[in-house]
């Protein structure tokens, strides 16, 4: 018996969550003695692919069909599950990702194993596979189990730490090749939201909401989210006044994050805002309101109108590092 | 014609704050408002577009939950479904959920399945993949742009981390909603009293099994303990942040 990871690649290369689902899964193995493998699909290099030895697995299975080289939900969720049967998988993690969760759900029927969403511990097979996930939008933890021998997790991006567990790697191609009727909804093309950084997977995100007064005082924020390396994001009224794009929404009914440092700029911290952001690590507002609500979940707070605090944390941001 | 069936999740209001029964065996629900899941919204929002663009569409609403979901689907009545199915057993585990749809849509000839991304109560996104693959259906997760092609097809768009995909696909398809898709529509008055007349029927679950188990509902780690700075030390928090190892 093993443990299986989804190790999602983008432009060939491997992405950071999929190191956080190969570390959850080294744990796991230490756990329970069993090997780590992966499945990757598409387009990369072995020495690529590699690095994932770095982190614990030991074998890659390279799943590399010309009629895969994009995302389809329905073939990618077969392949997997096809390298799972191969190697007996008993656990299939999966980054918490669009894709991951896009094909978890298919991979669990498949396998009639169940599946666990947005983990945020390490499961104990010893005990049910015993786990504990957010549930309520962030306002709540819920403990789960199963009596299923075989489990399938998606684990919530930046959920898990990503650490080096170096060990020796094989990559093997794995012959598969996809159904045509699971290529019916293949992508035909992709548009990049920005250059900047993936909201979803960055370090620091920098938001703004309505205190902004205006889309032309933008700029500060991204100069501030530029000198910390942030990603930008945005209350849902801003978004819908167009005043930002659309993919910048975070809360309940837009993008859900946890970036280890939050900073929010004018921003109330209505409940839905908050059920976006409340799992981030640490949060910093900063709000002319003393009774914003935002405050109420903050880490770091200044009370003071943003449009004299912002330049002061730009300018003592720079000073800072020039004295570096 | 287009059979198109939108799942719905009843769950609290988005406003609401959270509070679980003292041993955590569940959600207190005592002055709690349920609404429909805002994600299903978009959902329905979008099959209802598709009467408007001209489409011979029969749209139906669909919730697995006890009688309590009741006027959560006589909502999506009102704003314009054409009928809805109870499903009567409790919703407490998403495998057991999607295996109730699917045994209820099996042999139906549903074009379109809607879903939400996500239900806000247990944020699962779950049910949807399942429902497609338990009906060999295609799916299109986080969809964010609908728009068909011809009579039996669809370009869709969905998010991806970083981006958007574009995707044609065939019918049948489930198509697991969120914003961009469509707006939320309030019900006006002749919805409200038409809704009364629509059929809301009550349907007896499959036998299928339960795969998780919930254990207990506890809250996050409390946070708050906030540190303030004066708005003229923007030095302080730099100092505390970089400190911290945060910047
Ligand atoms: C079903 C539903 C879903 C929703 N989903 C979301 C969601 O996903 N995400 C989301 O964000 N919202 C969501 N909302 C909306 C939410 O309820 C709030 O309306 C919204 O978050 C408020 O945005 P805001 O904080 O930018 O604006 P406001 O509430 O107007 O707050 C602006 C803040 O800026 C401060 N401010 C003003 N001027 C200055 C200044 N010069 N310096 C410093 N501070 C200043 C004010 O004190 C105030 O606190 C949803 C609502 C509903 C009903
Ligand atoms: N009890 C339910 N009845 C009908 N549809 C549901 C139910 N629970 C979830 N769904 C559908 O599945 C979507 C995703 O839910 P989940 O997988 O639970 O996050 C929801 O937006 C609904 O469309």
């Amino acid at each position: 018996m093993s443990i299986l990871i989804f190790a999602e690649t983008a432009d060939g290369q491997l992405k950071k969550p999929a190191f956080e689902a190969a570390t959850y899964a080294c744990d796991l193995a230490q756990k329970s003695g069993e090997a780590v493998h992966a499945v990757a699909i598409g387009p990369a290099e072995a020495s690529t692919l590699e690095k994932l030895g770095q982190y614990g697995v030991s074998t890659v299975h390279h799943v590399h069909d010309e009629a895969m080289n994009a995302f389809a939900n329905a073939a990618y969720a077969a392949a997997v599950t096809a390298v799972a049967e191969s190697i007996d998988a008993r656990v299939v993690v999966l980054p918490q990702t669009y894709n991951g969760r896009a094909i978890a759900p298919r991979i669990a029927v498949k396998l009639d194993a169940a599946l666990f969403s947005g983990v945020i511990s390490l499961v104990d097979p010893a005990n049910g596979f015993d786990a504990t996930r957010s549930a309520y939008s962030g306002k709540g933890i819920e403990e789960i189990k199963t009596q299923c021998d075989k489990l399938v997790i998606t684990v919530k991006a930046n959920g898990y730490r990503v650490e080096a567990q170096p060990t020796e790697v094989t990559v093997a191609a794995f012959a598969f090749q996809p159904e045509a009727s699971d290529l019916n909804a293949i992508a035909r093309e992709l548009i990049k939201a920005s250059e900047g950084i993936s909201l979803t997977e960055a370090e620091i995100v920098v938001s703004a909401g309505r205190g902004m007064k205006g889309p032309e005082n933008w700029g500060m924020i991204e100069e501030l989210a530029g000198l910390l390396g942030a990603a930008t994001a945005c209350s849902k009224p801003t978004a819908d006044m167009g005043w930002r794009p659309h993919h910048e929404h975070v809360g309940q009914t837009g993008i859900q994050i946890a970036p280890n440092l939050y900073i929010a700029i004018g921003i109330s911290g209505a409940i839905q805002h908050l059920a976006g952001v409340s799992s981030s690590k640490n949060i910093v507002v900063i709000n002319k309101d003393p009774e914003a609500p935002f405050f109420k979940v903050a880490d770091y707070g200044i009370v003071g109108d943003l449009f004299e605090v912002v330049p002061r944390l730009i300018e003592a941001i720079k000073a800072a590092r020039a004295a570096a | 014609m287009l059979k198109i069936l939108v799942c719905i999740s009843h769950v609290p209001d988005t406003t609401t704050k959270i509070k679980f029964e003292a041993d955590g065996s569940a959600l207190d629900r005592t002055g709690v408002t349920f609404v429909i899941n805002p994600y299903c919204e978009y959902g329905l929002s979008r099959a209802i577009g598709l009467r408007e663009e001209g489409k011979q569409v029969s749209i139906t609403a669909l919730c697995v939950g006890g009688p309590e979901v009741e006027p959560t689907l006589r909502k999506a009545l009102a704003i314009g479904a054409d009928d809805a199915v109870r499903i009567d057993a409790p919703a407490n585990d998403s495998a057991f959920v999607a295996r109730q749809i699917a045994a209820y849509a099996k042999g139906k000839e549903f074009d379109l399945i809607f879903t939400g991304k996500e239900s806000i109560d247990f944020n699962g996104s779950i049910v949807p993949g399942m429902v497609a693959e338990l009906m060999d259906f295609a799916f299109i997760s986080f969809a964010t742009h609908m728009e068909m092609k011809g009579d039996n097809s669809a370009t869709f768009h969905r998010e991806i981390d970083g981006g958007m995909e574009v995707l044609d696909a065939t019918f049948p398809v489930v198509v697991s909603c969120q914003k961009g898709i469509s707006e939320w529509r309030i019900p006006n008055m002749r919805g409200i009293m038409a809704a009364r007349k629509k059929p809301l029927a009550k349907v007896s679950p499959a036998e299928v099994r339960e795969y998780v188990d919930p254990v207990k509902l506890t809250y996050p780690p409390a946070r708050g303990n906030t540190q303030y700075f004066e708005p003229e030390d923007a030095q302080g928090l730099v100092g505390t942040l970089i400190d911290k190892g945060l910047i």
